[in-house]
């Protein structure tokens, strides 16, 4: 119960902050509108893709890990301020408080990418219901590694350190998982496969002929579930450790 | 509600530069339900981290935390406990009346949020956003915070250093007139007259020790010298010094100044052998005396923190 109550305050303290509004939401917005409007219905080479289709996913891919990752800077500056400390002594429990910011992070990602899919619309992207939601599907399950690796960045740096840290991570697998522009041979394309990032950007392939991710996709952000969720759970452990 | 506060053999050390520093060296203590005690002590005394244990935010290297016979942890999910610790802000993007409102709603038996705003003297700044209030709102909303839970003991490190005078004064009217509904309150401090004026109990710590506890007139009256002063004139000092409780004698013209370690048995001689003496006046060393006599003593263990 004490969890819903946080919950509810989370969201209303993310929509009311105007970085989200801009970096999760505008940026993403403004360079799909940018990069796809001008030639909408011409498709890329090697994809099979409009650019509306290609890049309505790409910035999706980017405006929604960008809203799992910026869970970090809350954590942080909630942990800069002493608040981590003065919520561990009321009721609210580890999970609640980590379900909260995770759940919060969700919400600030669909949001981004149903006004991502409205554009997308807009631009003559049409697909079959079904297809909509299976790469819906796809993109939640492959933001999982975000949302812990967001944790983790939370509990490992400051404030001052977070948001170039995030903005440059955030780039960086951009730019190596294909969201700028389709990788697709040589060595960056065999490297992007181990990213979850590239799973993300992956998901733009349900619009083709509703091709999922295949068995090496499901592995890939498995692992690195797992891996971050432990990452994440070390440098909790760490941080609230020490007094 | 048995038993209120026991601290028993607590101990905590933090690895430092050149070795472990070691914080906490073995307290015992215990408050009744009820009672309303400071904790005293210069920075660097312990105090801080004595309360990160009593509240389960820190682990003790050795020794027991028990409050109202459950552990620190039992004690913080069940609600009984509303803490304002020494350090913290307040989180950004909601209203003073929301954030009140989101704390109430994680305890389970909380106080009515405009009763609580209210008590704490905050309505008016109830729908002002957390981050444009200023150092002494910030205190007192966090005071809020600490009170909103409706906690059986309330611990409040050092609540009233952002503030000027005149909010302290409130302040303090608000926790005693919060303290007398029940509750068991610890606050740390180092304004010796804010444990004087407000606490019913002292509890002094230095180097990670606690170096004296009692009543506050107890504690004065264990260390603290009391000054007397006359106009006698024409009587020899060295005269006055032998009168019993007197340590030492001044005459400053008519006027005497004796310091007395029993001022009680010196008035009575005094009166006794001199009749005469007129303006008598009997003043207290003040805690801060008693403070630096028991905490300004060099203690030899610090050797230890100094040794890798």
């Amino acid at each position: 119960m004490s969890g819903l109550v946080y919950t509810r305050f989370e969201l209303l303290r993310t929509f009311r902050n105007r970085r989200f509004w801009f970096f999760s939401l505008g940026f993403p917005l403004i360079f799909f509108w940018l990069i796809a409007s001008p030639q909408h219905n011409k498709i890329i080479p090697g994809t099979g893709l409009t650019y509306a289709a290609y890049y309505m996913v790409s910035l999706a891919s980017f405006g929604t890990m960008m809203s799992m990752i910026s869970t970090g800077a809350r954590i942080a500056g909630e942990r800069q301020a002493g608040w981590t400390r003065q919520l561990r002594i009321s009721p609210l429990s580890v999970r609640s408080y980590f379900r909260a910011k995770v759940l919060t992070g969700y919400a600030m990602a669909l949001l981004s990418l149903v006004l991502l899919y409205i554009s997308g619309a807009l631009l003559g992207v049409s697909l079959p219901a079904g297809r909509w939601l299976e790469m819906t599907g796809l993109i939640i399950v492959g933001l999982l590694p975000f949302a812990a690796l967001g944790v983790l960045v939370g509990h490992l740096v400051n404030t001052d350190a977070v948001g170039p840290l995030m903005g440059g991570l955030v780039s960086i697998l951009a730019f190596l998982s294909g969201t700028w522009f389709a990788i697709n041979s040589g060595f960056l394309h065999a490297f992007g496969q181990f990213l979850p990032s590239w799973w993300l950007v992956q998901a733009r392939t349900v619009a083709l002929d509703g091709h999922s991710w295949g068995a090496r996709g499901w592995i890939t952000v498995a692992a690195w579930t797992v891996i971050l969720s432990a990452a994440a759970f070390w440098a909790y452990r760490r941080d609230t450790g020490k007094a | 509600m048995s038993s209120g506060v026991r601290l028993e053999g607590l101990e905590k050390s933090f690895r430092g530069p050149t070795g472990p520093i070691r914080a906490v060296r073995g307290i015992d203590l215990s408050i009744a339900a009820g009672e309303t005690a400071a904790l005293l002590g210069p920075n660097g005394a312990g105090k801080s981290t004595t309360i990160d244990m009593m509240l389960g935010l820190a682990k003790p290297d050795a020794g027991q935390v028990s409050v109202f016979g459950r552990s620190a942890r039992e004690a913080v999910d069940a609600g009984l406990v509303g803490a304002m610790l020494q350090t913290g802000n307040l989180i950004r993007d909601l209203s003073v009346r929301e954030l009140v409102t989101m704390m109430a709603g994680l305890y389970p038996d909380p106080m009515d949020v405009n009763e609580t705003l209210e008590l704490t003297g905050i309505g008016a700044i109830a729908s002002q956003r957390t981050h444009k209030l200023s150092g002494g709102q910030t205190q007192r909303v966090r005071f809020a915070i600490a009170i909103v839970c409706n906690p059986d003991l309330l611990v409040l490190d050092e609540p009233t250093v952002a503030m000027d005078v005149e909010g302290r004064r409130e302040f303090w009217n608000i926790m005693r007139e919060f303290a007398s509904r029940g509750k068991t309150v610890l606050f740390a401090t180092h304004y010796l007259e804010e444990a004087d004026a407000n606490a019913d109990r002292a509890i002094l710590m230095a180097h990670g020790r606690i170096v004296a506890d009692g009543p506050t007139t107890e504690i004065k009256a264990r260390v603290g010298r009391r000054t007397l002063r006359a106009t006698l004139p024409a009587i020899d000092p060295a005269t006055l010094a032998q009168l019993p409780g007197v340590a030492s004698s001044e005459r400053h013209g008519d006027a005497v100044t004796l310091s007395c370690s029993d001022s009680d048995q010196t008035i009575r001689a005094l009166l006794q052998a001199y009749p005469e003496a007129k303006d008598i006046e009997i003043v207290g060393a003040g805690l801060e005396a008693a403070f630096l006599e028991l905490t300004g003593e060099p203690d030899l263990e610090d050797a230890e923190v100094t040794v890798p």
